[in-house]
């Protein structure tokens, strides 16, 4: 790579409205220089990719990846996306990056100057770092891995279709897509004992029990109801429903590992659907946070970039135009509204962070002691980078200053009142229940559903039985959960019912099914 | 750090998915171009547009919580009055969902998903069950008429046909090869020495000064602004061609006895015809002629959606017609066609007159005429030949343009159609 010049400080960067490689490659050294020696950050290496709108509407419609197997729903996706673009209802973001290694971001060719690096300092600095060095992507996802494992799902499926036709491999995907929020590990499993071992270890515990009889010993002692005749095991053939791992909550992988019907390449492609869903699934816990990160990120770095003299006033303030339309707010009774805009919420704490360790109230003290004061908010964005998500990060540090500014407030309603309650607002009494509220709201185990597989009836009709655990009284859509089921019963091959069971009194609220595979 | 251009990859990558989707959609898709060529005008048939499919069968289910039961607990943002402990209603199911409503997290809302097909897709899916043939293969008796064409430019030709952006184009060539003093350059010239002869008038520079203006000047004289030579003509060529300019006439019997199911029929005719004149045409007119015992001219809507009550005389669309035709379709330079649909009732006086007008004002100066008897059913298929039917037969023995036939069903339409418009069959 021909090595570009340092700018000399004061010039700024670039002046032209229009983006060329050279100015880009300015402006990422410069922004560079700021985020890993200024702020810290930490970031894989970078690859910036130049595409078109068209190419960013395919990235859209195979949720960001590079490399997609085919399938109807993201031509659905395509289409539904090209017409709100066309007809201008909705504008294309201006990057997606990829949380891999190198991290690629894709950025608009349409894009100007100025947009372009802010994009760099967003994506290439911001998301980048937290790809790295949050907890749970480090944890779940394998950065270095995964585009060739893309690579090897997009040629693995095409093949499937040549071999058992578009249509087989089509329905084997809906299912797996009907699935996907139920196909991920949300803890690290336990290593299980394996049928040959779990064998082993009973044969043993028998012998051990032959070598150690004491018959004065069972004769006076009360019977123990587990040595009745009737429920001893047979150590060679133990009932088929203990080899089941069950309860289990990850259903694409119980029907992968377990449903008796499955062909080989269909257990494959059940795993391809399942490690993608495990990819993307730190993401869907870390919105706020991954947002937040990105969009604090890019602000430090513009104004400082404009403190140095590398970036102009004009460009300064068509930042400063995107930046706030990415994190506006609108008001609950405003008909923008849709729910909290996660880039807003995300920056808002995050700068309330910096503000609290740099400057910090009498009320901060309080709340925050650890940190309130401490001088060092780079390093304590950093730490909150790396180790919460967005529900333990809203309950750890959404701040009374937060709350006031955004004025959040509580409603609660049954599904039955004619009105919902406002339950806590902005003040003493609110910020507790209100923290408390909004991190529920991202919980994850709360926002899906909270289904498992628990009942294999192998030695009958082989029913598999889910079970729902309902709280707060939120049953299941009925029409979805009809289909889904439907879906669950073509995989496993043989009837499949889902009840559901208030979590609290373990009754039966609802039930659906039992659904009979299609042929 | 690298970047890396993207743009020249390839672009459609959507496009697998973009056909398995509509493959999936086909019976919805279908469905939606089915309706939307019914409720368009027969003009636009075949015009790619947005249409809009319900999303059964489109839906991604997954297990998720039906929003409206159960707790509801939310914290949104913008409080300006409330306090704890105040009430507000709950916003009504599918009005506004601003107000303090949860919202559904991530749930775009899509009861009907609406997209853009393309002109061919639209056409493919429109046609599917018509088994479209390349109807540019078809012939329809091909008009000798003759146009002149541009054709390049010519050295010769008649004034009125000079191009006058080629000839100066030419001329500024030959001018600025030939260095020919511009006016502006002789105009300062002469001004410079203008002044220098009342400020300076014994200066020396004078003489050159004039003997540069004399030379300037011969050689404007000399080099003429607009030669000969430079002239060019617009060249024509006179070019054996069809008439490019069609009108179709759509006849239907409207009264009582034809049904919406018959109309609907009558309705694919006619936009099968269209969309085959409109190939070899330029310009395609439609003239759309109902009667009943009178025969008026109407626009499509009232053609296809108007009832009339009344009694059924056919000869009344034919005189309706070549009337039509003697104010504002001279025959010399206009191709004319005719679809006539009906179910075959007609006033058994009628008859005659019917025969009379066909063979001596109408046939003879038609490209095509079509008849197509709609009936409701197969059973209809079974019954007699109508009154009109028999008018016809005899037509289809002595003239070679034009042709009957008969339509029970949707998927009648395009055998019969291509029976009727393949030139083989005509001269059988």
């Amino acid at each position: 790579m021909p090595k570009v010049a340092k700018p000399i400080a004061g010039t700024p960067l670039f002046m032209e409205a229009d983006w060329s490689y050279d100015a880009v490659r300015r402006a990422y050294d410069a922004i560079e220089e700021i985020a890993l020696g200024e702020l810290g950050l930490d970031v894989y290496p970078n690859q910036i990719e130049v595409i078109t709108a068209e190419q960013m509407l395919d990235a859209y419609a195979s949720i960001g990846m590079p490399l997609m197997y085919n399938h109807w729903s993201f031509g659905k996706q395509f289409a539904y996306n090209e017409l709100l673009y066309r007809k201008g209802a909705r504008g294309l973001a201006y990057e997606i990056v990829i949380n891999s290694n190198p991290c690629i971001s894709y950025i608009m060719e349409d894009n100007s100057m100025a947009m372009q690096t802010l994009v760099i300092a967003h994506a290439a600095f911001g998301h980048n770092h937290f790809f790295k060095n949050n907890n749970l992507f480090r944890q779940w996802t394998d950065a270095d891995a995964i585009l060739d494992y893309m690579q090897f799902a997009k040629s693995y499926i095409a093949k499937c279709e040549e071999r058992h036709g578009t249509r087989a491999v089509e329905r084997l995907l809906d299912a797996a897509h009907a699935l996907m929020d139920h196909g991920v590990n949300r803890y690290q499993r336990k290593r299980r004992v394996s049928p040959k071992s779990a064998k082993k270890r009973a044969s043993d515990r028998l012998r051990h029990e032959e070598e150690t009889y004491d018959d004065v010993w069972q004769r006076t002692m009360p019977g123990d109801p587990r040595q009745a005749p009737d429920a001893e095991v047979d150590p060679e053939n133990p009932p088929l429903h203990d080899a089941l791992p069950l309860p289990e909550e990850n259903i694409l992988y119980f029907l992968e590992k377990m449903a008796p019907k499955l062909a080989p390449w269909q257990r494959e492609v059940l795993r391809i659907v399942r490690q993608m869903a495990q990819y993307f699934y730190p993401q869907k816990q870390t919105k706020v946070m991954n947002e937040g990160c990105a969009t604090y990120v890019h602000y430090r770095i513009m104004h400082r970039l404009h403190e140095k003299g590398l970036l102009s006033d004009g460009g300064l303030m068509e930042f400063l135009h995107s930046h706030t339309s990415v994190i506006f707010q609108p008001d609950f009774d405003d008909k923008r509204y849709s729910g909290i805009n996660p880039y807003a919420l995300g920056f808002a704490m995050m700068t309330d962070i910096q503000r609290i360790c740099e400057r910090p109230t009498e009320e901060d003290c309080e709340w925050f002691p650890e940190i309130a004061g401490n001088d060092d908010a780079m390093g304590t964005l950093r730490a909150a980078w790396a180790n919460y998500r967005d529900e333990s990060f809203v309950l750890q540090f959404l701040s009374p200053n937060v709350i006031r500014q955004m004025r959040l407030f509580k409603l609660s309603g049954g599904q039955d009142d004619p009105d919902y309650l406002v339950d806590a607002i902005h003040n003493e009494r609110g910020y507790h229940k209100i923290r408390k509220t909004v991190a529920r709201r991202y919980d994850v185990a709360l926002q899906d559903p909270n289904i498992q597989v628990v009942e294999a009836d192998l030695e009958g009709d082989r029913t598999l039985t889910l079970r729902h655990e309902v709280v707060d009284g939120n049953l299941l859509e009925k029409n979805d959960a009809g289909a889904v089921l439907q879906h669950v019963a073509d995989l496993w091959g043989y009837p499949v019912s889902l009840v559901e069971f208030d979590g609290a009194s373990d009754r039966v609220l609802c039930e659906h099914g039992p659904a009979e595979p299609r042929g | 750090m690298q970047i890396i251009d993207r743009r020249r990859n390839s672009q459609g990558k959507s496009l697998a998915n973009r056909q398995r989707f509509l493959r999936r959609a086909k019976r919805q898709v279908t469905e939606a171009v089915r309706q939307a060529s019914a409720e368009r005008r027969i003009r636009d048939v075949a015009d790619g547009e947005q249409i809009v499919i319900p999303t059964d069968g489109l839906n991604e289910p997954r297990f998720r919580h039906d929003p409206d039961s159960g707790r509801q607990d939310g914290v949104v943002p913008g409080n300006k009055q409330f306090q704890e402990g105040d009430r507000i209603p709950r916003p009504s199911k599918g009005g506004g969902q601003g107000a303090g409503r949860e919202g559904s997290p991530d749930g775009e809302g899509t009861d009907a998903f609406g997209f853009v097909l393309s002109r061919e897709e639209f056409l493919d899916i429109f046609l599917e069950d018509l088994e479209l043939p390349d109807l540019m293969k078809k012939s329809v008796g091909r008009s000798e008429q003759t146009t002149s064409e541009r054709a390049g430019f010519a050295v010769t030709g008649a004034p009125t046909n000079i191009n006058l952006v080629r000839t100066m184009r030419n001329s500024l060539s030959r001018r600025i090869a030939l260095r020919r003093p511009s006016n502006d350059e002789v105009a300062a010239l002469r001004q410079e020495l203008a002044e220098l002869e009342v400020s300076r008038p014994d200066s020396e520079d004078l003489d050159e000064l004039r003997a540069r203006l004399v030379r300037l000047e011969r050689r404007t004289r000399e080099i003429p602004y607009l030669d000969p030579m430079d002239i060019r003509f617009n060249r024509y060529e006179a070019v054996p061609k069809p008439i490019t300019q069609a009108v179709m006439f759509c006849l239907m019997d409207v009264s009582g006895s034809m049904s919406e199911a018959m109309k609907d029929l009558a309705k694919r005719f006619f936009m099968l015809l269209y969309l085959f004149v409109q190939r070899r045409y330029r310009h395609v007119e439609i003239v759309f002629i109902r009667h009943t015992h009178r025969a008026e001219e109407v626009d499509e809507d009232t053609f296809f959606h108007s009832r009339e009550t009344g009694g059924t005389v056919v000869s009344t669309a034919l005189i309706e017609m070549r009337r039509v035709i003697a104010e504002r379709y001279p025959v010399a330079e206009w191709n004319i066609y005719a679809a006539q649909a009906s179910d075959g009732d007609n006033l058994t006086a009628d008859g005659a007159e019917v025969a009379a007008v066909l063979a001596r004002d109408i046939l003879p100066i038609t490209q095509y005429f079509a008849y197509v008897e709609v009936s409701g059913g197969v059973g209809e298929l079974l019954r007699t030949d109508s009154n009109l039917w028999r008018t016809y037969i005899p037509f289809t023995e002595s003239h070679r343009n034009f042709a009957s036939r008969r339509v029970g069903d949707r998927s009648d339409i395009y055998p019969v159609f291509r029976d009727l418009f393949t030139p083989e069959k005509q001269s059988a």
